[in-house]
């Protein structure tokens, strides 16, 4: 038998006078595995007392991950759209009735100094078909727009197939169709030399655009020359929105005189707005929304914390003779502290890990269906994490130290 | 009756223990113990008599009202907490009458806690806690959790749990209350040997037998020593 009872004799032999004692150590790396034997031995458990903070983190995350995301996406559109865009359009004048722009405001803008460039278009009252022989009145909403040649310029717009109206285009009966516009009429390409009913006059289709960035009135448009619509239809060019594209450093000089530019008789019936601005209103509401949600994870942070507090104390309960066994190996309360602590942090841990996959992962879902690009905020990952250790830790601090206090005997006593 | 300077294993002297009521339960009252190194010895007596008491306070379990405690040549009555988790990590084994085995841990881990204190590495722990498994006869069941043993044999993987860290005693509080007579017999066989083998052993026991059969019998009695076979074998 035994080489390690040998050693114990010839050790008491010498035990005069007493060699003072090494004290009682717990190995970090113990720590951690001592903290885990309770998660690992029950599962299931641990499982479910993790699903509160998992559902809070996540909930914080998620709401964080599509905020940003949909941020991202509005500033993308902000920044493709242009903070120096400026619209004119006719608003409600005193009398309530729509106000009309004179024929030759986009031309009188161009005039402004710091104007770069400015494009009109004007809405027809006209249908579009595929055909002469379908009912007029089943038009499938889209719009018939004269369009400036320098509107695709003006907007920083983009054709997907074929060209835009130039000055002889625009004077023939040709139309580009706008992205939705395209899409009713199944038309993905112009090489068949398509033909359009428009008003009672057939138009070929010789572009097709991308959508615009907020103009999506002209993605629901096709759009043709104005000289051929004055023409065709025998209308006054009066214009429906002229886009303004003016020198950055002074939008909001050029916006002041644009409506008594637009309209010196009824300057007052001119409507002179910025479309970045709006997208940053918009913003500015999906934040509240935002906020809500917080709260609202925070709530099951909360409830998930109570949660792993309750599971922690049962388990300080049952555990008894543990902890009494471990006192008489030597643990000290340190030690027990430590090893209930440790439980208590790696509950929250694995439901932080958890909350943040999951909140990814909804995240990436969303914004995909949105078509928006991923966005996860660092800020909310990190913050998930911190914030499901601060509840691990504060809910397992009283467990832990309950644990601590167990005398040895009174935990060693058979249950 | 001190044997011839050299330090005792453990020593009580004239100890006391009360429990806080109305009135105080004096649990011992008065003991006084010397067990010398490489002693086996039974504490016997009836339900109540203060035997586990005794055993908790040789065990720096719990401290004594008054009266002095030594262990190995320290006297540990006056030890703080922490001193005396480094006694039961160095110098101290325990086992239970429940055995108190960890149920999702193999017996070669629970064996291995018994030194989980004392900052050995994990690999040296599990080595060491092989060995004593060896010892207590049980190489073949390295592997097994708890529930798929006897009681005997996980009884003795607490002895080897006891043992792993090479204690100066080892305090045994009814190892066979829990046992059938087969099992019981190996285990007392085992404390034997180990007795053989140099260590100091103090086994609680409710068996007459068993009792009979060790060395030296310590009977209890309200708290105090009614009759204590060494002494009785000097006079
Ligand atoms: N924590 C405690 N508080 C109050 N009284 C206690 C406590 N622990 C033990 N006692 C009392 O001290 C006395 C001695 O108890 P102890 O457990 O030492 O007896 P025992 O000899 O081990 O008995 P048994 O053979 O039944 O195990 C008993 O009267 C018991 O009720
Ligand atoms: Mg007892």
């Amino acid at each position: 038998m035994t080489a390690i009872l040998d050693t114990e004799q010839t050790q008491k032999a010498s035990a005069t006078p007493p060699t003072k004692l090494p004290p009682s150590r717990l190995l970090l790396i113990d720590v951690l595995s001592v903290g885990s034997s309770g998660l690992r031995s029950r599962k299931m458990r641990t499982a479910l007392s993790a699903l509160g903070i998992m559902i809070g983190i996540a909930a914080m995350v998620g709401v964080l991950g599509l905020s940003e995301s949909s941020q991202a996406d509005l500033r993308k559109q902000i920044e493709a759209l242009g903070t120096n865009l400026l619209t004119v359009s006719p608003g409600s004048g005193f009398g309530g009735g729509d106000g009309v722009l004179p024929e030759e405001a986009a031309a009188k803008i161009s005039r402004i100094g710091p104007v770069e460039i400015t494009a009109d278009v004007v809405t027809l009252e006209q249908s579009v078909l595929r055909n002469n022989l379908v009912n007029a009145n089943e038009t499938s909403g889209l719009s018939v727009v004269a369009a400036d040649e320098n509107l695709l310029s003006t907007l920083n717009g983009a054709l997907s197939a074929g060209i835009w109206l130039d000055e002889a285009t625009a004077a023939t009966p040709n139309v580009v169709l706008g992205s939705v516009a395209a899409e009713r009429h199944g038309i993905i390409d112009v090489s068949g030399g398509i033909q359009l009913y428009i008003g009672d006059e057939w138009f070929t289709v010789i572009g097709i655009l991308e959508p615009f960035p907020l103009a999506a009135d002209l993605d629901r448009s096709v759009l043709i020359g104005q000289p051929v619509a004055s023409e065709l239809f025998e209308v006054e060019l009066n214009p429906s929105i002229v886009y303004v594209r003016t020198d950055p450093s002074f939008v909001d000089d050029v916006r002041a005189v644009l409506p008594a530019t637009a309209d010196p008789a009824t300057p007052e019936e001119v409507e002179a707005s910025r479309p970045s601005e709006l997208l940053e209103t918009q913003n500015a509401i999906e934040d509240s929304f935002t906020n809500l949600f917080l709260g609202l994870g925070a709530v099951s942070l909360l409830v998930g914390g109570v949660g792993i507090a309750n599971v922690m104390v049962i388990a300080v309960i049952e555990r008894r003779n543990e902890i009494g066994l471990r006192r008489a190996l030597g643990a000290t309360r340190a030690h027990i502290r430590r090893q209930f602590l440790t439980e208590s942090l790696l509950l929250s841990l694995i439901g932080g890990i958890g909350g943040v996959a999951l909140g990814i992962f909804v995240t990436w879902i969303y914004a995909r269906s949105q078509g928006w690009d991923v966005v996860v905020p660092t800020l909310a990952v990190v913050g998930g994490m911190v914030a499901a250790l601060a509840i691990g830790g504060v809910a397992g601090l009283y467990p832990a130290m309950r644990a601590a206090r167990l005398a040895p005997t009174e935990a060693l006593r058979a249950a | 009756m001190t044997s011839a300077g050299l330090p005792a294993a453990l020593e009580l002297i004239d100890v006391v223990k009360e429990y806080p009521g109305l009135p105080p339960v004096r649990a011992l009252d008065g003991v006084s113990v010397r067990i010398d190194p490489g002693e086996l010895l039974a504490i016997v007596g009836p339900s109540g008599s203060g035997k586990s008491t005794m055993l908790n306070v040789m065990g720096t379990l719990d401290l004594p009202t008054s009266g002095s405690v030594q262990i190995d040549g320290r006297e540990v009555s006056n030890f703080s907490e922490r001193k005396l988790s480094a006694v039961r990590s160095h110098l101290i084994g325990f086992v239970f009458q429940s055995f108190f085995l960890l149920d999702g841990i193999t017996a070669v881990d629970n064996v291995a806690n018994g030194l989980l204190y004392s900052g050995v590495s994990s690999r040296i722990r599990r080595q060491r806690a092989a060995a004593a498994l060896e010892t207590v006869g049980l190489s073949h069941r390295l592997n097994h959790v708890p529930n798929q043993m006897s009681g005997g044999e996980r009884q003795r993987v607490a002895i080897a749990r006891a043992i792993v860290n090479e204690p100066s005693i080892i305090l045994a509080d009814e190892p066979t209350g829990n046992l059938d007579t087969a099992s019981s017999e190996t285990v007392m066989g085992l404390l034997r040997d180990l007795n053989d083998a140099g260590s100091t052993i103090v086994v609680i026991t409710h068996d007459k037998d068993v009792a009979a059969a060790l060395p030296r019998q310590v009977a209890f009695r309200d708290g105090r020593v009614e009759l204590d076979s060494a002494l009785a074998g000097a006079r």
